[in-house]
This record gives C-alpha cells, sequence and structure tokens, in this order.
C-alpha cells in the first residue's frame, strides 16, 4: 500500500473487510484458474476428442444454472462429508466450506466459462500457419507453444483474465450459498451489501459499498482495455 | 546430399503417387496448379503425413511408413520457405531471423557454428530492415525474410514453395539472383515448387514434372527443357532450351560476346568478365531455322547446329537441334517443316530472335 493510502481514512473497518476480503478472493480465483483456462480453451480450440461437447457444456454451465445451485453442487462436492472435500481434508487437511478458500473456489467456477471463451476465441484467431513455420524451424510443440501459440493469444488471456477478475467480485449467489456470509471469513462486497439492507437504516452504508463496488469494476475495465490495448499493439508490430 | 522421395497419399477426389531423387543443386517441383506439388513438398516437410512412402535424405530416414518412422517437422532439420512468408508478426525482423537460429543451436548440430548471422543478412540485403516488424515490410521483403530466416536454422535441404508467387515481375528479378547465389554458394539442396516454367529454366539444375499427382518425368534440366516430348507438358508455348555460354568479350559497341557450342552469339551489354559462365534460355518460338547460312538479315545471332528429332504435331512441329553436346529446340510450322524437307542428321542455321540470360555465374554444375 502506498503511504497516501490508508483504508482506515477511507472505509470504516467492516466495509474495508469485505472489501479486501473480495479482492483477495478475486485475485486468487483468477490467477489459479487461469492455467486450467489456457488449457481447456485450448482443448475446445484445437482438439478433437470423445466427449468435446461434453466437457464444452461442463465449463459453461455455470453460466446458465441459477448461481444457487452452482453453490449447493460445491457444497455437496466440496462440503466437509462431501465426495471430494472430505478427502481434501483427511489427506491435506484444507478444508473449503465456509472459508474464504471455498469463495475463491465459487469465484473460479462462476468466472470460468468466461474466462475460457475469451481465450478461446484468442485460440481460434492464431494462424495454425504460423505454428507450423515455427515447427519447420526446429521448434518442438512444447517451444511452439511457448514462443508463438502464447504471445499471440496474450491480449486473449488478459480480456480473459480481467473479466474473470470482475466477475469473482460480483459473484453473490454461490458464494453465499457455499461458504454463507461470515463476517471477515466469507463475506465478500456483494454478500456485505446484501447484509446492510437486510438491517433496517442500513441503507447508506449499503451505498457507500455499491460506489465502491463500482469504483473497483470501472478501474478494472479500464485497466484491461489499457492492457489489451499495449499488447495487440506490440504484437501487430504498429 | 540427396533427397530422395516416394510417397502415395489419398485425397478426396485426387491420387498422389511421386517417386523421384533430387540431387545436390536446386530441384524444381514443376507442374500445374493442383498437380500436388505442394503436398509433395509438405511431406517432406513433415506437414502432411501421406498413407504410404519413404523419404531419406542422405542416411536420415525423414519418413517409412513401413518401419513406422515418421520424425516431426522440428527433428528434420529443413528450412521451408512458405508461399506467404509466415514471419512471426509479434517478433522484429531481427527476432524473426534469430528464432530458427536458436533452435538450430539447441537442437540441431551446428558444425562450425552454422551459417554467419551477417553473411546471410548480406547476402540477401536485410541491413536496413532489422528493427522493423514484419507488417511494415513489403512483399518481397518478407520474402527475403523468410529465405534468411529458413537458412539460419542451418538447414540440411531447403524448400521453397512459389516463395515469389505473390511478387511483380520488377520483385522477382531482383530476388532471382538471390536463388541463384543460394544455389551456387551453398551446399544445401534446394526443393523448389514453381509453375512458372521461365523461372524453372533459369534456376534448375534438376527437374520433376508433376502432371495430376503423378511423376511425369524427373531429370537434369537441360535435358528435360530440350525434349520435344516434353515440350506440350510444359507448355509448348513457353518451350525452350537452355545453353551454357561462356563472356568471350566486351564489344564497343555495346554488345557482350558469347560463345557457345554452335557458334558466337552477341547480347546487350552483360556486366560480367570475360569467362564468365552463363545460362542462357532460348523460347522455341524465338527460333527461325535455315538450310543456307543466311545472308543479307539483321539478325546477329546464328547457330549453325544439327537436326536430332523432329516431331509433328496437327499444325507444329518441334525440332530439337543438337550443338555439340547441348541441345536447342525450335518450334515452326509444319508446313514449313514439309517446305524445307527437315530430316534428322541435316545441319541447320537456328536465326535466335531473343535471349534470356541469368547474370550470374550459373549452370555451372
Amino acid at each position: 500500500m502506498p503511504d497516501w493510502f490508508t483504508p482506515a481514512d477511507w472505509f470504516t473497518p467492516d466495509e474495508w473487510r469485505a472489501v479486501a476480503l473480495s479482492l483477495r478472493v478475486s485475485v486468487w480465483a483468477t490467477l489459479l484458474s487461469l492455467p486450467l483456462g489456457i488449457y481447456t480453451a485450448h482443448l475446445l480450440a484445437r482438439r478433437d476428442f470423445w466427449g468435446k461437447h461434453i466437457l464444452n457444456g461442463l465449463v459453461h454451465l455455470p453460466l446458465i444454472l441459477p448461481p444457487v445451485v452452482t453453490g449447493y453442487l460445491l457444497l455437496l462436492a466440496f462440503g466437509r462429508k462431501g465426495f471430494i472435500g472430505q478427502y481434501l481434508d483427511q489427506w491435506f487437511g484444507l478444508v473449503l466450506a465456509f472459508k474464504w478458500t471455498g469463495a475463491v473456489l465459487a469465484a473460479a467456477v462462476m468466472a470460468f466459462p468466461l474466462m475460457v471463451r475469451a481465450i478461446r476465441l484468442a485460440f481460434e484467431a492464431v494462424d495454425p500457419k504460423l505454428e507450423q513455420a515455427a515447427g519447420t524451424l526446429g521448434a518442438s510443440p512444447l517451444w511452439i507453444f511457448l514462443t508463438v501459440t502464447l504471445p499471440l493469444i496474450l491480449p486473449g488471456i488478459i480480456a480473459g483474465a480481467v473479466l474473470a477478475f470482475a466477475k469473482a467480485m460480483g459473484e453473490f449467489g454461490a458464494t453465499i450459498t457455499f461458504v454463507s456470509n461470515i463476517p471477515g471469513q466469507t463475506q465478500t462486497l456483494p454478500s456485505a451489501i446484501y447484509t446492510f439492507l437486510q438491517v433496517p437504516g442500513g441503507d447508506s452504508q449499503a451505498f457507500r459499498l455499491v460506489l465502491i463496488s463500482i469504483a473497483v469494476a470501472m478501474l478494472a475495465l479500464i485497466l484491461s482495455e489499457f492492457l489489451s490495448r499495449a499488447v495487440a499493439r506490440r504484437i501487430k508490430g504498429t | 546430399m540427396s533427397l530422395s522421395v516416394a510417397l502415395s497419399h489419398q485425397f478426396p477426389g485426387f491420387t498422389l503417387e511421386v517417386n523421384f531423387t533430387a540431387p545436390p543443386g536446386l530441384t524444381a517441383l514443376f507442374g500445374k496448379s493442383g498437380s500436388g506439388k505442394t503436398s509433395v513438398i509438405n511431406a517432406v516437410a513433415g506437414l502432411l503425413h501421406p498413407d504410404q512412402g519413404r523419404i531419406t535424405a542422405d542416411n536420415t530416414t525423414l519418413l517409412d511408413t513401413r518401419a513406422a518412422i515418421n520424425l516431426p517437422p522440428h527433428r528434420r532439420r529443413l528450412g521451408y520457405v512458405f508461399q506467404d512468408a509466415r514471419l512471426f508478426p509479434h517478433l522484429t525482423v531481427r527476432q524473426n531471423l534469430a528464432y530458427g537460429r536458436w533452435f538450430a543451436g539447441k537442437t540441431r548440430n551446428l558444425k562450425n557454428g552454422g551459417p554467419n548471422f551477417d553473411d546471410i543478412i548480406d547476402l540477401l540485403g536485410l541491413n536496413a530492415l532489422l528493427n522493423r516488424r514484419p507488417t511494415a515490410l513489403s512483399g518481397g521483403e518478407k520474402s527475403r525474410v523468410a529465405i534468411g530466416r529458413a537458412l539460419l536454422s542451418n538447414p540440411a535441404l531447403l524448400l521453397m514453395d512459389e516463395p515469389f508467387a505473390a511478387l511483380d515481375e520488377t520483385r522477382k528479378a531482383e530476388l532471382l539472383p538471390y536463388i541463384e547465389a543460394l544455389r551456387d554458394q551453398t551446399q544445401i539442396p534446394i526443393l523448389y515448387v514453381s509453375h512458372a516454367l521461365a523461372e524453372v529454366a533459369r534456376l534448375a539444375t534438376t527437374i520433376v514434372v508433376l502432371d495430376q499427382g503423378r511423376t511425369l518425368r524427373a531429370g537434369p534440366a537441360t535435358d528435360l527443357l530440350a525434349d520435344p516430348d516434353l515440350a506440350p507438358s510444359l507448355g509448348i508455348r513457353d518451350a525452350g532450351a537452355v545453353l551454357t555460354a561462356t563472356i568471350t568479350a566486351q564489344n564497343p559497341d555495346g554488345l557482350t560476346q558469347l560463345h557457345t557450342h554452335g557458334g558466337p552469339i552477341w547480347l546487350p551489354k552483360i556486366a560480367a568478365a570475360p569467362g564468365t559462365k552463363l545460362r542462357i534460355r532460348i523460347a522455341a518460338q524465338d527460333v527461325i531455322l535455315s538450310r543456307q547460312r543466311p545472308e543479307g538479315l539483321s539478325a546477329l545471332n546464328i547457330l549453325q547446329a544439327t537436326i536430332t528429332e523432329i516431331r509433328l504435331s496437327d499444325n507444329g512441329a518441334l525440332i530439337q537441334l543438337g550443338l555439340g553436346p547441348e541441345h536447342l529446340l525450335a518450334r515452326i510450322t509444319r508446313r514449313s517443316a514439309e517446305a524445307l524437307a527437315l530430316s534428322p542428321g541435316q545441319t541447320v542455321f537456328a536465326i535466335v530472335k531473343s535471349v534470356a540470360a541469368a547474370q550470374t555465374d550459373v549452370g555451372t554444375r
């Protein structure tokens, strides 16, 4: 944090807890799902395999399902007694339900379709002929990916990451279902707004958080626009 | 080094069945559009996996479907100059050039450090372009960078798929000498795809003629270009033989005198020293035949030759003439052939109306 920025001057402790948690959850959700997002986008854009339509459907499901359903399914799978959650607990001591880490998972799952779509479009825009050319110049498939494909899809990756981040910041339904609404633990910005709105006279506090939400969203969008333009310029060489 | 290719592949509605050997030098894969040229070169590069086939470069087996050997493209040690250049848009010209070189250093055994970066830059005139991006290059510049990039990957074999197809004649004329220099100054065999006979006649040491996916003929360029039986497949209008000529003198009236096996010829000034060998191409339709040595004619270039073969068609005649060990083709009307009562073994005089000369030290292999 720079010197001039002291959260205490700007936010009440409760507000800041919600904002900081939302930022932390969204950053982790974006970063952790990025490698899998790139891999999935690659599979969908470039590979033909049995069950491709099923994978495509699964990836997009959270976009269409009511978020509360996704949250409930996460609870069934990753809850302390869930069929995945119990092993995570036994083997790694990792508990997701009702923890901020669970909020990361919920945000990542909800944001995943948006991320994959953006990156997939970028993959489809890369001319495979350039990758062939790299092969004839002695580059193995892994090197082709790292030196040709990856730099060319970078604007798409940034766009996908920013979309995912923005979606994660706004995620509410799945998060509140899976990890509830515990101040300082799992109470993200949208959950905090919801809480204030449930309390008589909480409107003004809710409104402050609404303004913060708008500011964060605008900042993210402007930053992403700037980044993807800069990268596109560098790649096109104009 | 020589390359041997035997492959067959079934495309929907098209069968590729090709078999040839490319000795050192430049081997042109010649044929009409859709004759399978690019498929052959892609199979050599490993970008097309044929149903059956065997491709070997000296002792290296690139592909053998029976032995289940199929080297991936990056292990084949070849340079491929694509028709559309395919430069990496996110890299500068210098980075594009360095790309293949970097992998050559990693995976390909570089003897003596491989081709010298500065030599290739000089050879292709790339110095002023190094810091530019591919989007800022003209078509001809892109082609040159693509050739340089392929060369710097230290290939054992160079594949070129109509590298100049997108260029106008002026650009092409600028670039052809670079290819000639490659052929004569590097030891890398070149497989060159083209459907332009003039280009092939100028560059090729060996020609493989493809027709509807099959090898029609394969052999030394001078033999195939002077073969009257092949002329219809090559395109009767473009048919013409290639001769070697040696510059003997620069005349004060601005003409350059050359020696050929059929006698001296004079061409508009060629800036090269006496003793330089040139490859000259004489189109069959630019040759007039005479039974006697013509007198009182403005034409300068009259070669004495012996008729070796005559092929009559419906209304035309293709006459193959022997000049020492070399051959010339003449295309005349059937009526003229009959009126002159031409027959093999006769001595005739070939009046040459126009000559195309490649102004580099070529055709010396």
